[in-house]
């Protein structure tokens, strides 16, 4: 290379070394394409969700627009889709869920606050740990033959068969690793300091855990147990095998309470029944229910979205 | 001056108090216990009548082509091929929409589109399996499918696919995301320092880093196609009873189809002494193998948070 001897030549060779360095304003065309694959993906599943709602509204119009009232008022019907309802599904659906929350959420948290602040780890909070993670994986069908087999038949004497019991401890048994995993995760956000600071005035680990800890980690296990029973309301698959009714239900004149021990059913097993109905009508009914559990379903997120935003604190 | 003497007792917490911990620690400790009971339970009810299952069954049954439990005939195999089929047309759909969706929220989004996508994301997570089930027999078979195939079954494997798939997005998503999200910031700055575009630091530094995060990904995924039950028995396998059929469009039940069609029957199996037994033998396949692909995924999350 010629060595640069004047002001000049200096100037013109700087200004060609800046010229290839610096890289030309030129439209990167990978880097965009590459981009706008990524948001069309990211859109396809957003887009999904709005057109199930569309196509679930659109289908379930006449039954929606026509006779919403007597809709969610009616039971089952096997006689004629006009008259087919979906009251019970959602008496059964609300009581399986009060089941489920009561049996679900005071072991899961009591196991995750296990875990987080008493566990050593010593070899049983591991097999604990482990095995919370393997059952989270665990199909929910397969949740439905160990309600069959223990719920129904082995603990005949306490969940009287068949019922709501059953039901509710089937899927209480199936949400329990779901709850443990996000209330771990929410205790064991806590800043140490806190703990260290109560336990510096005095107190005693479950003073420290009632008065400090669990005040502090609220917000998050409650949107992390709401929305596990979210998932509860939409589980059919194991309730059909515990024995949810397929058909109208006679409730006679037992009371609530009593209905609990009594043939069940369950909103999502209702649409499944709909759906397997040959004929326009019943799959009108299917839509219609579908929007029905659909419109629950939000409800529940936004009620754990809620609680996420409004108590959530930030350390 | 008056001086007050303290005793060591009086500093010593009081015995109510000490008690009522030394409870509330048992408390724990019994209802963390309850998890590992539930799995001895499950274990024991599946392997029970599995075995009593496998012992009784003749091999002949298990070999005639066809899944017609009421008449014994249980070849399996019928079964599997149509659960595999399925889950395949399912990771088709959701690997590239949730890989997808994952790098972008974790690479391109703004905080505030993210603030709004994640929610939605999880809302789609909480959509029932029965509403995709019906999506799939009301819209997917008769409106989408049936534009691109002349001759297609109402009731086919293709539209289970397809609508297990998109229950699987959020999942694959929401793993995949926090495998990306796991890579340090270092990693980019560097690539970035060196020059690299935005999409290269994607592609050839992040992605390669959270491999293994991704590839958990689509296993957990795959895992949770094989066991999705409700889309394929109103989509795909609603009959108690399968034939064998290679073609994807065309029905046919999977394993966990038919373990709903035998519980819809449990009050009155009739004909063949076996099947109801073999609902549990198909309870402890589908066990085995979703437990198998779990356990690998998690193996590979928990060494890729050591790592980093």
């Amino acid at each position: 290379m010629r060595l640069a001897s004047s002001p000049a030549d200096i100037a013109i060779q700087t200004a060609k070394t800046r010229q290839s360095l610096q890289r030309r304003p030129q439209a990167d065309l990978p880097g965009t394409l590459f981009k706008w694959l990524l948001i069309s993906f990211t859109g396809f599943a957003i887009a999904f969700l709005g057109v199930l709602v569309v196509v679930m509204v659109n289908d379930g119009w006449s039954v929606l627009s026509g006779r919403l009232s007597g809709f969610l008022s009616n039971g089952f019907s096997q006689r004629s889709a006009q008259d087919a309802g979906v009251w019970q599904g959602i008496v059964g659906s609300v009581q399986i869920g009060i089941a489920t929350a009561l049996f679900a959420i005071p072991v899961g948290i009591a196991t995750a606050i296990y875990l987080v602040e008493y566990a050593t780890g010593g070899w049983f909070a591991r097999a604990v740990e482990l095995n919370v993670r393997n059952l989270a994986g665990v199909p929910s069908i397969v949740y439905g033959l160990l309600g069959l087999t223990v719920f129904v038949k082995t603990l005949d004497g306490f969940t009287q068969g068949k019922t709501v019991i059953a039901g509710g401890l089937t899927l209480a048994a199936m949400v329990l690793p779901i709850i443990v995993i996000t209330s771990v995760e929410a205790l064991k956000a806590v800043p140490q300091g806190i703990r260290e600071a109560a336990y510096g005035v005095g107190a005693t680990k479950w003073e420290v855990l009632s008065r400090q800890i669990l005040p502090a980690a609220v917000s998050t296990i409650l949107t992390g147990t709401v929305l596990s029973l979210a998932r509860a309301l939409g589980e059919a698959a194991p309730l059909i095998l515990v024995g949810a009714a397929t058909g109208f239900i006679s409730f006679g004149d037992s009371n609530f309470l009593e209905t609990f021990t009594g043939p069940f059913t369950a909103l999502p097993v209702l649409i499944f029944n709909f759906a397997r109905q040959p004929g326009e009508d019943w799959s009108a009914n299917a839509a219609a229910a579908s929007v029905v559990i659909l419109i629950l379903v939000l409800m529940i997120n936004g009620a754990a979205l809620y609680f996420r935003n409004r108590f959530e604190k930030k350390w | 001056m008056n001086m007050t003497t303290i005793s060591a007792e009086e500093l010593q917490t009081a015995s109510g108090r000490r008690l009522r911990s030394s409870l509330a620690r048992w408390m724990f400790l019994l209802a963390s216990a309850v998890t590992i009971l539930i799995s001895g339970l499950i274990i024991w009810t599946i392997a029970s009548e599995a075995w009593t299952f496998a012992s009784q069954v003749a091999a002949d049954q298990l070999q005639t082509i066809g899944w017609f439990p009421r008449r014994g005939m249980f070849d399996i195999g019928t079964l599997i091929l149509n659960s595999a089929q399925i889950a395949i047309v399912s990771m088709i759909v959701a690997v590239p929409s949730g890989l997808g969706a994952a790098i972008y929220l974790s690479e391109y989004a703004h905080p505030r589109v993210r603030r709004i996508m994640k929610p939605t994301l999880e809302l789609l997570a909480s959509v029932p399996s029965v509403v995709l089930g019906v999506f799939a027999i009301s819209f997917i078979t008769p409106v989408v499918l049936s534009k691109f195939f002349d001759e297609i079954n109402f009731f086919n494997k293709l539209a289970a696919g397809i609508g297990v798939g998109l229950l699987v997005i959020p999942l694959i998503a929401s793993i995949s995301e926090d495998a990306l999200r796991a890579v340090p910031r270092d990693l980019r700055e560097a690539s970035a320092g060196l020059g690299a575009r935005k999409a290269t630091t994607a592609i050839r530094v992040v992605i390669p880093a959270a491999l293994s995060g991704l590839m958990a990904a689509i296993i957990v995924g795959f895992s949770r196609a094989i066991g999705e039950t409700m889309v394929v028995t109103i989509a795909s396998g609603g009959g108690d009873t399968s034939l064998f059929e290679t073609s994807i469009k065309e029905s046919g039940g999977t394993v966990t189809s038919a373990m709903a069609a035998l519980g819809l029957g449990t009050d009155q199996v009739a004909g063949n002494d076996l099947a109801f037994q073999s609902l549990y033998f198909l309870g402890a396949l589908l066990f085995i193998i979703t437990l198998v692909m779990n356990m690998l995924g998690n193996l590979i999350v928990r060494r890729m948070q050591e790592r980093y």
